[in-house]
């Protein structure tokens, strides 16, 4: 377990480097887009924690990155000067909280009922700062300064250089430690939570307390990423958060495949870089604004819809299945993977 | 009182809007055991259907016949080609295909109709009717909406009571199993109730959206509300889902004219969170605790 723990953690610190080292290479619009996949595959990793190993659906995760966000823009109101490093906690802390309150609500909740109730969830709260305009800011929002690079770095060090390092480095801790997590004995009670509530219980599991903690960690992540989001953007208004956003994550990690962290990474990938490629596919044939601005919902929409119907284990199920049968094609391969995993790196089936 | 009086019209006005959705999501729970999240988007693209008749010259009432018309085809659509393969999956896949359908109607709708907010008419009048010199708080568009809002109650109550389909699309929903043995043809009785539970959310569009606007997320919020009322019922119990939905119409129109229209939503989804937590079968139902 130590030696595997020990692997997790070169492998990491290893991608990190590596990650560093890309940041230099490409160009700043890159680099703001790195940042940007970090900040969903934060969000996406918390609730593949929820959705895809615990089994509670939340369409409310947008809801919870308003109040991640919202926290950090109230702060850096207040306090411009605030280290970067105080910001995200409180956010954590906050949105780990309201999640608590939520995941209490929810894990009394089942199937329709819970989806319904995060739903109205995510209606109800972009409306909470248009009522309370002069602490939100209203419809305009408020608006968050970008996070300055030490100076250490040098003076012409870029700006979203500085934020894809940040990003990054919240996005590969939150893997991490969610890796570790789902590999824990908590992470085998989430899932034999989901798997069978009644034998769960019957093996001596609380499985609300089980539930409520599963909300709670997966806030706190939403949180971490609402806060990013917030310095991603440079403004915090209603209009960045409505249900489209949550819709957005469960696209997500519904594409990269459901209950995989690494499915969340790549489904992150998949939703920053789809209205990059159709305003570019919108410029190039001159498409109408209209049409350019909600094609990316529209594919979200259709990828949910066939994911559902044709793959419903998405890119990472898909991946895996691949692997399986050049690992049976090709003995050497499996020999390969037993000297680099270990035998006990077991993927979850997914449901 | 004035504002009292005025806020409880227009509280039992929408709550026969929600109620009419609740409904719509009431039969659907009742046959296929689904959630579909996408009641309130259908109704949105219908309306918007409609809105593209009007202005290509024809009558509101041709409009308002082809709005109820699409609705009825786009939700036998939905349920004989996406509804009808995940049947058999985990719950959850059901949702999320409801949820990805939502999504994919909010996009189509201004990608082929345009995304800037539009009205939509009403075909009677807005304002406030008097008699004599009595001002009443009731406009003829208001009469128009609880008066068709009842009369389609009505049908259903008939179509379901009196009519050989619609005992067997009770037999269908109530038990398919043995409801196949006796030569019901179950597929065509969900077919035909998604189609119907569709054509309520086409008709809660049309009597909606002259007073919310049309734009591509206009039935979010409606759909939050009518599934509350829908909860607050019981989901089982159609007479228990329009209770409920007038409740919550009443409830909602107090607290957005006294507290402010923006807190609605969150006053929508306390009353569902409170309603859960204390009385999760309903306020009207009697049975055993959901674990659906």
């Amino acid at each position: 377990m130590r030696s595997a723990l020990a692997r997790r953690v070169a492998f990491f610190v290893g991608l990190a480097a590596l990650l560093v080292i890309v940041t230099y290479q490409v160009d700043a619009f890159t680099n703001y887009n790195i940042a940007g996949i970090a900040i969903f595959a934060t969000a996406a990793a918390g609730l593949t924690v929820l959705t895809g190993i615990n089994g509670q659906l939340s369409l409310g995760h947008g809801a919870l990155m308003a109040v991640g966000a919202y926290t950090t823009s109230l702060l850096l109101k207040q306090r411009p000067d605030l280290p970067l490093i105080l910001t995200l906690v409180t956010a954590i802390v906050t949105t780990g909280a309201a999640g608590a309150v939520v995941g209490a609500a929810a894990a009394r909740l089942r199937g329709p009922y819970l989806a319904g109730a995060t739903l109205a969830l995510a209606v109800a709260v972009p409306q909470i700062p248009i009522h309370f305009a002069n602490i939100f800011g209203g419809n305009q929002g408020l608006s968050v300064p970008p996070p300055i690079p030490p100076k250490a770095l040098g003076s012409n060090f870029p700006n979203e250089r500085w934020l894809a390092w940040i990003a990054l480095a919240a996005a590969l801790l939150t893997l991490f430690l969610l890796a570790n997590l789902v590999r824990s004995s908590t992470g085998r009670k989430l899932r034999a939570v989901y798997d069978n509530e009644v034998a769960a219980q019957l093996a001596g599991m609380d499985v609300a307390r089980t539930q409520v903690l599963a909300f709670v960690i997966s806030a706190a992540c939403a949180g971490l990423a609402g806060a990013l989001f917030a310095y991603w953007v440079g403004i915090t208004a209603p209009t960045g958060f409505t249900l489209a956003l949550s819709l957005q994550l469960l696209s997500a990690i519904v594409i990269g495949g459901l209950g995989s962290l690494f499915g969340a990474v790549l489904g992150a990938y998949v939703v920053v870089y789809i209205p990059v490629f159709t305003s570019t596919v919108a410029t190039n044939l001159n498409l109408s604004t209209d049409i350019a601005n909600n094609l990316p919902l529209a594919i979200y929409g259709v990828v949910l819809i066939v994911a559902m119907l044709a793959f419903p284990s998405g890119i990472q199920g898909g991946l895996a299945t691949a692997g399986r049968w050049s690992l049976q094609r090709f003995p050497v391969l499996r020999f390969a993977r037993q000297r680099l995993t270990g035998p006990e790196s077991i993927t979850h089936a997914t449901k | 009182m004035r504002t009292f009086l005025i806020l409880t019209v227009s509280g039992i006005t929408n709550g026969f809007v929600y109620a009419i959705v609740a409904l719509a999501l009431v039969m659907i729970w009742r046959a296929t055991r689904v959630i579909n999240y996408a009641q309130g988007a259908m109704g949105m693209f219908t309306t918007y259907i409609a809105l593209y008749v009007i202005s290509h010259g024809f009558t509101y009432w041709l409009a308002f016949v082809i709005a109820l018309g699409s609705g009825l085809v786009l939700g036998a659509v939905v349920e004989r080609v996406l509804v009808r393969p995940v049947e058999a999956r985990p719950p959850l896949n059901v949702v999320i295909l409801s949820l990805g359908l939502l999504i994919l109607l909010e996009a189509l709708a201004p990608m082929l109709f345009g995304g800037q907010i539009r009205s939509f008419p009403a075909p009677l009048s807005r304002v406030d009717l008097k008699v004599g010199s009595t001002q009443l708080y009731i406009s003829p568009f208001d009469i128009f909406t609880v008066g068709a809002v009842l009369a389609v109650m009505a049908l259903l109550v008939v179509f379901f009571q009196r009519t050989d389909i619609g005992l067997r699309m009770r037999a269908a929903a109530f038990n398919p199993e043995v409801a196949r043995l006796l030569g019901i043809r179950v597929g065509r009785m969900l077919t035909l109730g998604w189609g119907l539970a569709a054509l309520l959310g086409a008709l809660a569009g049309l009597l909606i959206s002259p007073a919310i606007f049309l734009y591509p997320t206009n039935m979010d919020e409606v759909l939050v509300f009518g599934f509350t009322g829908a909860i607050l019922g019981g989901l089982e119990s159609p007479a228990g889902a329009v209770v409920g939905a007038l409740v919550i119409g009443l409830v909602l129109s107090y607290v957005g004219g006294y507290l402010g229209s923006e807190l609605e939503t969150m006053g929508g989804f306390l009353i569902l969170i409170a309603v859960l937590m204390v009385r999760p079968q309903g306020l009207f139902a009697f049975g055993s605790r959901r674990q659906a």
